[in-house]
């Protein structure tokens, strides 16, 4: 019931509405009761408001504001990329954005596999199943 | 000589703004370098003789006037030219043909013909197309490509898949019947011949990628889930 997940300076927050739509953004400082100032390697530093964010569990440590250089360098230190990318949601994140750009010959080996992988499946069942009933 | 190649020339007098040149019409004069060919003709600019006009035939007068005045059509300078086509569509690419009996069907694209149509084979023996012409309109374009270098596709054009004019014969009552009948399609060897020697060696090329050949011989039909504006082909 507690909230695990604060909006405070250093929060990585993923961008879920608008231009800059799936960035992964730092907090680095708190306009007002609505809006903050988010910054990335990638983009210029502006304003967003926080009904276009969701937080992430990743924080790193940084004063309010840094300048470009430093924010890399804070990400860097803190390992953010690797992080993420291993976390189940960014995991879950790289498999939509792979869905989404298969060619059609993709699709098509992608259900040759399946098909194969399922066969392999049931036969190791059958013979799972053979041998408790013998 | 063989024809001069010429660079294009750079305008000699650009635009201050547009309208009006950086050059007076007198230093234009000096610099189109007149005065150098006047020189050259003794003080006058080389003139050529008219041709002498050709006597046109003495036209007769009109039969007949007509009441009110006949409308001349507009001019018309359009030129046909073959469908622009989709720079998606490459001679290698495979496409899916989206109606008529083939439909579903993925099949390699070899060229565009002049009419616009597509021509474009199966392989036959992969999947049942023949050669054939499709229109652009009902093709999906997809991004996988089959290396197309060793087919030569020149002898085919529009002319090639007509229908066949038969000559007119002389109906006898008897005949008749019978001539009806007998009348089947069959295909004339040459071309059964044509699809082999285009097919042999896009076989090999397709044969060299693994899967292609299960691929396009499987037809293409929408899922659940799938989303066609959303997919990527």
């Amino acid at each position: 019931m507690p909230f695990k997940r604060y909006v405070e300076i250093g929060r990585i927050a993923l961008v879920n509405y608008g231009k800059d739509y799936g960035k992964l953004v730092v907090i680095v400082d708190v306009i007002d009761q609505n809006r903050a100032l988010v910054d990335a390697p990638d983009m210029v530093r502006g304003q967003i408001n926080f009904k276009r964010l969701t937080l992430t569990d990743i924080k790193i440590d940084i004063k309010r504001v840094p300048n470009k250089k430093t924010l890399i360098a804070a990400l860097e230190a803190a390992d953010v990329k690797n992080k993420w990318e291993s976390s189940s949601w960014g995991r879950k994140l790289i498999v939509q954005k792979k869905r989404a750009s298969l060619n059609d010959f993709d699709r098509f080996k992608i259900m040759l596999a399946k098909i194969k992988k399922a066969g392999v499946v049931r036969q190791e069942l059958a013979k799972l199943k053979k041998e408790t009933t013998a | 000589m063989a024809p001069q190649q010429r660079k294009p020339h750079v305008c000699r007098n650009p635009d201050l703004i547009r309208g009006v040149g950086k050059y007076s019409r007198s230093k234009m004069y000096h610099k189109r370098g007149l005065w150098a060919i006047k020189a050259k003709n003794g003080g006058a600019f080389p003139k050529h003789e008219k041709k002498a006009a050709a006597a046109a035939p003495a036209e007769k007068p009109p039969k007949f006037y007509p009441a009110d005045d006949v409308k001349k059509p507009l001019v018309n300078k359009r030129k046909a030219r073959p469908t622009k086509l989709r720079a998606s569509i490459t001679p290698g690419t495979v496409l899916i043909i989206l109606a008529g009996r083939f439909k579903g069907k993925r099949v390699v694209f070899l060229k565009q013909l002049t009419s616009g149509l597509l021509l474009v084979t199966g392989p036959f023996k992969i999947n049942g197309v023949p050669l054939r012409r499709v229109n652009q309109s009902y093709v999906i374009a997809t991004s996988t490509k089959v290396d197309i270098s060793g087919v030569n596709v020149e002898k085919f054009d529009d002319k090639y898949f007509g229908k066949k004019v038969e000559k007119k014969k002389k109906k006898g009552e008897g005949e008749f019947f019978e001539a009806e009948k007998e009348e089947k399609n069959v295909l004339p060897q040459d071309k059964k011949d044509d699809q082999k020697s285009v097919d042999a060696a896009l076989i090999k090329s397709i044969e060299a990628v693994p899967d292609l050949k299960s691929y396009l011989g499987a037809r293409f039909s929408l899922k659940a889930g799938m989303k066609p504006h959303e997919l990527v082909f």
